[in-house]
């Protein structure tokens, strides 16, 4: 496309809303984040944090008819919320591209894998049958799968775990995308597949240069593969950094009881905590802080409004009181 | 596969050994002794003894079975009592014409129910959704017995559009595919359409709905396919099912059309098994339940046949 | 149950039953309440089963009392002596319609019910026991499968002979097979629930883990599932006596009252389709209850 500086996903004041006849619930309330070309940022949180629901907005891929967006979404450079059925499904698959969760559900089970991959190129790229069939096979190829041209006519539920999402992936990168979203791309895998498949999902990106969103509630996954992190809470960015920094030293209470709920390397000799109660309501969100309830630290302050963003240092920030902000204390 | 195909074959032989017994032994539920329920009351002694030896009454009731089998396997399915005829000559007019009327019944319940399942799910939650569930609600439900009157009473009283009763003019027994006889098939195949028309209607929706709930239709829509595109995967995803639906429907119809031919007299097997209770005529009820419920099997074999055809998940397994 | 479930610590630790809880009847009713079209169908079928019970006190004639100067008279008849007028031996109809309600509820749901104990007693045992009794009882019921339901009903019935007892029995036969393959279906699959094979694990007897597991959350299925039978079995059984194959005249009977007055469809066409109209509303009535049932029963929905 155009070689503006705009960054490749541009996102402000996100809000997601789920309208039914019983309940609306507020899955995300307000998030802010750029993502340049070729970054790779990992969005962290348990289930219900809103993260999906993020991911899917960048698509507009949530339920067309009970979801209500708000606020500002540019992806590629154009316009996602208001933009015309017709418009966002030639941007989908084209310049964003998504690989789901379970491979198994994700993919038709009646039509084969190199149906599902051609229909996608000939949908973007108005090639014919035999050109998009070669590209089928490329694709197989590149996403490492042994005996390709056999398994282009193979049905999913021939394939392993592994496998599927292999071609899952492929299918996502059929019409070479700016940007891969990946929503918790390893969850439904066994451990040594996780791997083989997050190094693949790696070492694409830096061959392809995509910008690639990861939503996941694996800390191991997210160390492994993003450059930045951010942290979800209730429908909102509560902590943001790069990956080092942030894994190292959480500013947010959150943050901390996340990795501190965790095993990973960083903690050795020390015991692991818990979080103690649950995540908020959804469809009754408190005024303040939504994590207050929940934290030792939280004040009265806390409770009275949702914090602001601080940033103690340039490329970090939390939505907590208790952290100092940059800006503030340049300006004292 | 070639061995699925096979096992499925010979699995449909004891079923159709085992509902041939069941019409084997309709002769022997029915009060009396059996050899009375097959030959005339009025025949000389004679031939009750010849009728008695030849279906081996006095044995023990596997070789009678046997016997009987053996009879039927030739194409011998005895002697009507009222009429004295052979009763598979009087059974190939009727089913042919029975196969007409179900399978006129069937393009138009199939079609309907299609049309109104699939709209029904499109717009799963509206208004269109529950007049069209609400129709094969109605379509189940309905006495078609009774449906064929309100039938006959608008078209036939009130409009006299079209004819209550027969299969041609004048009462003529050969049938002709120009609107002198088509007319006649008009209303009955209209009021045995509405079963199916019902199942299929609540089938489709309940198919489709469930496709539309998957997973890969938001990869589908993911991958920017327009609706056109989503339509074809959903298509090919519900006609395993639908279609094996729609092909019990047509059996169902072919044995359940008893009650809609007595209502407008056509002379199919529903019409000749009327006569034959009202006259307690055992030989033509056995034999047209047999002929019938082989059908059915037969069908049933067909239809999972195409099932496997259809669906990869199951044909190579 | 809560006693078995306390005196079981597996049970404790694994997700509980679906069923059987007060939430989940609560749930249900909660759900039935707000569902406008079975509250009505519910509500109509009510009054009906009121009004034919009440028939002997409220009929305004005699059922069988028959006049040839009053014959097929029309609705309204005499100012309202005769409010739905006469059939076509000069019978008052309303009469007739509140009795005929007797025996066409009799033998529409009489067969269900028995049918719901037989068929829902050997598909539990074939789901339960598995092995050679599954096999036994599943191939039978295949052979029955191979029948279209109104052929089979009219093929025992035809070869017994006309008569209330016939009709209710052939019915039973035809609804026994569908009733045991669904309670084959939602016992095996209870049965290889988790927090099943956990109690068995535990060392409950098969007996205990019928009762306390599998009947609570099999019951539910196979009632709703017979209940949608009964729609079916209204109108066959009416069906049945149109054909001359259930009840016998004099006796008042929806389906064979269609039938002793399709001669009066051309000249009363709006009494000879009363009948139906009962059977119709009837049917649809218990078709639309037993869907109303089903999705407030269904945890997903």
């Amino acid at each position: 496309m155009s070689a503006s500086p705009a960054p490749l996903v541009h996102v402000r004041d996100l809000e997601v809303r789920f309208v039914s006849r019983d309940a609306t619930v507020h899955a995300v309330n307000g998030v802010d984040f750029d993502l340049a070309q070729g970054e790779s940022l990992c969005i962290l949180g348990e289930s219900g944090s809103g993260k999906s629901v993020t991911l899917r907005a960048l698509m507009r891929l949530n339920p067309p008819r009970r979801t209500v967006l708000k606020g500002t979404l540019r992806v590629a450079g154009r316009d996602v919320i208001g933009a015309s059925e017709a418009a966002m499904a030639d941007l989908r698959g084209s310049s964003v591209a998504m690989i789901f969760q379970e491979p198994m559900t994700a993919l038709d089970p009646v039509f084969t894998i190199g149906r599902q991959i051609t229909e996608t190129v000939i949908r973007h790229e108005g090639v014919g049958r035999a050109a998009a069939e070669a590209r089928a096979l490329e694709l197989l190829e590149l996403v490492q799968i042994p005996s390709a041209k056999r398994r282009l006519a193979a049905y999913p539920h021939e394939l392993s775990g592994g496998l599927r999402q292999r071609a899952m992936i492929a299918i996502a990168l059929s019409c070479r995308p700016k940007l891969l979203l990946a929503d918790e791309p390893t969850t439904a895998l066994d451990a040594t597949v996780q791997i083989q498949i997050l190094l693949l999902l790696r070492q694409l990106q830096q061959e392809l240069g995509m910008g690639v969103i990861f939503v996941t509630h694996d800390l191991g996954v997210a160390g492994e593969i993003a450059d930045r992190i951010a942290v979800m809470y209730a429908g909102r960015f509560i902590e943001e950094g790069p990956t080092e920094a942030l894994m190292r030293g959480p500013l947010h209470p959150y943050a901390q009881g996340l990795l501190g709920a965790t095993v990973h390397a960083g903690l050795r000799g020390q015991r692991l905590t818990t979080i103690p109660g649950a995540p908020p309501n959804l469809e009754r969100l408190p005024q303040g802080c939504a994590f207050a309830p929940r934290c030792a630290f939280a004040a009265e302050e806390c409770l009275a409004a949702v914090p602001s963003r601080r940033s103690p240092e340039p490329g970090r920030a939390a939505r907590c009181v208790r952290v100092p902000d940059l800006a503030l204390h340049a300006a004292a | 596969m070639f061995f699925y195909l096979l096992r499925r074959l010979l699995y449909a032989v004891p079923i159709a050994l085992s509902v041939s017994l069941v019409c084997f032994l309709l002769v022997h539920i029915a009060p009396g002794d059996p050899v009375n329920a097959i030959v005339p009351a009025d025949a000389p002694a004679a031939v009750v003894e010849q009728i008695r030896r030849e279906y081996g009454l006095d044995k023990p009731l596997p070789v009678q079975f046997v016997l009987w089998l053996w009879h039927v396997l030739q194409g011998d399915l005895g002697r009507s009592l009222a009429t004295g005829r052979s009763v598979s000559e009087d059974l190939y007019a009727a089913v042919g014409n029975t196969l007409m009327l179900a399978l006129a019944a069937a393009g138009i319940g199939f079609l309907a129910g299609t049309a109104f399942g699939t709209l029904a799910a499109a717009f799963r939650g509206t208004w269109v959704d529950k007049l069209a569930v609400a129709f094969a609600s109605a379509g189940v439900s309905v006495p078609h017995y009774w449906l064929g009157m309100v039938m006959v009473v608008v078209f036939s009283v009130m409009l006299n559009a079209l004819p209550a009763m027969g299969a041609g003019p004048g009462g003529s027994a050969s049938w002709a595919w120009d609107w002198q006889h088509i007319q006649f098939l008009v209303l009955p195949a209209l009021t045995l359409s509405v079963i199916p028309m019902g199942i299929v209607t609540r089938a489709v929706r309940g198919t489709v709905v469930e496709i539309l709930n998957q997973d890969f239709i938001t990869t589908l829509r993911g991958k920017g396919l327009r609706r056109g595109g989503v339509v074809r995967h959903v298509v090919k995803n519900a006609a395993p099912s639908v279609l094996a639906i729609m092909g019990l429907q047509l059996g169902y119809l072919m044995g359940g059309s008893i009650l809609v031919e007595t209502v407008f007299s056509w002379p199919g097997t529903g019409f000749l098994l009327n006569s034959a209770i009202f006259q307690r005529d055992i030989p033509v009820l056995q034999g047209t339940i047999l002929v019938l419920a082989l059908f059915f099997v037969v069908l049933n074999l067909a239809v999972d046949l195409l099932q496997t055809a259809l669906d990869p998940r199951i044909r190579r397994t | 149950m809560n006693s078995a479930v306390a005196n079981n610590p597996t049970l404790l630790a694994t997700p509980a039953a679906p069923a059987r809880s007060k939430g989940y009847w609560a749930g249900v009713m909660k759900r039935l309440s707000r569902d406008p079209v079975t509250l009505v169908c519910g509500a109509i079928l009510l009054l009906m089963l009121a009004a034919i019970l009440l028939a002997p006190w409220i009929a305004p004639h005699d059922p069988y009392q028959t006049s040839m100067i009053r014959r097929l008279k029309p609705v309204w008849f005499q100012d309202g002596r005769y409010p739905l007028g006469t059939d076509e031996l000069g019978r008052d109809m309303l009469t007739r319609l509140l009795y005929g309600g007797r025996l066409s509820w009799f033998l529409g749901i009489t067969p269900v019910i028995i049918a719901f104990g037989i068929g829902g007693l050997l598909g539990i045992v074939a789901g339960f026991a598995g092995g050679w009794v599954n096999m036994l009882i599943m191939r039978t019921t295949d052979v029955f499968y191979a029948f279209p339901s109104v052929l089979l009903a009219v093929a025992i019935s035809g070869a017994l002979g006309p008569g209330i007892s016939n009709a209710m029995l052939s019915l039973t036969l035809v609804f026994i097979p569908q009733i045991i393959r669904v309670s084959e279906t939602t016992t095996t699959a209870v049965r290889n629930l988790d927090y099943v094979e956990s109690a068995r694990a535990s060392g409950a007897g098969a007996l205990t883990v019928v009762r306390v597991h599998v009947l609570p959350n099999v019951l539910g299925p196979i009632f709703v599932y017979a209940t949608s039978l009964i729609s079916v079995s209204m109108i066959l059984a009416s069906g049945l006596s149109f054909l001359g194959l259930g009840t016998r005249p004099p006796e008042a009977e929806w389906g064979l009252m269609l039938n002793t007055l399709r001669t009066a469809i051309y000249s009363q066409p709006l009494i000879a389709m009363l009948p139906g109209l009962c059977i119709f509303a009837t049917s649809i009535c218990f078709n639309l209850v037993s869907d109303g049932l089903r999705s407030a029963m269904d945890v997903r929905s």
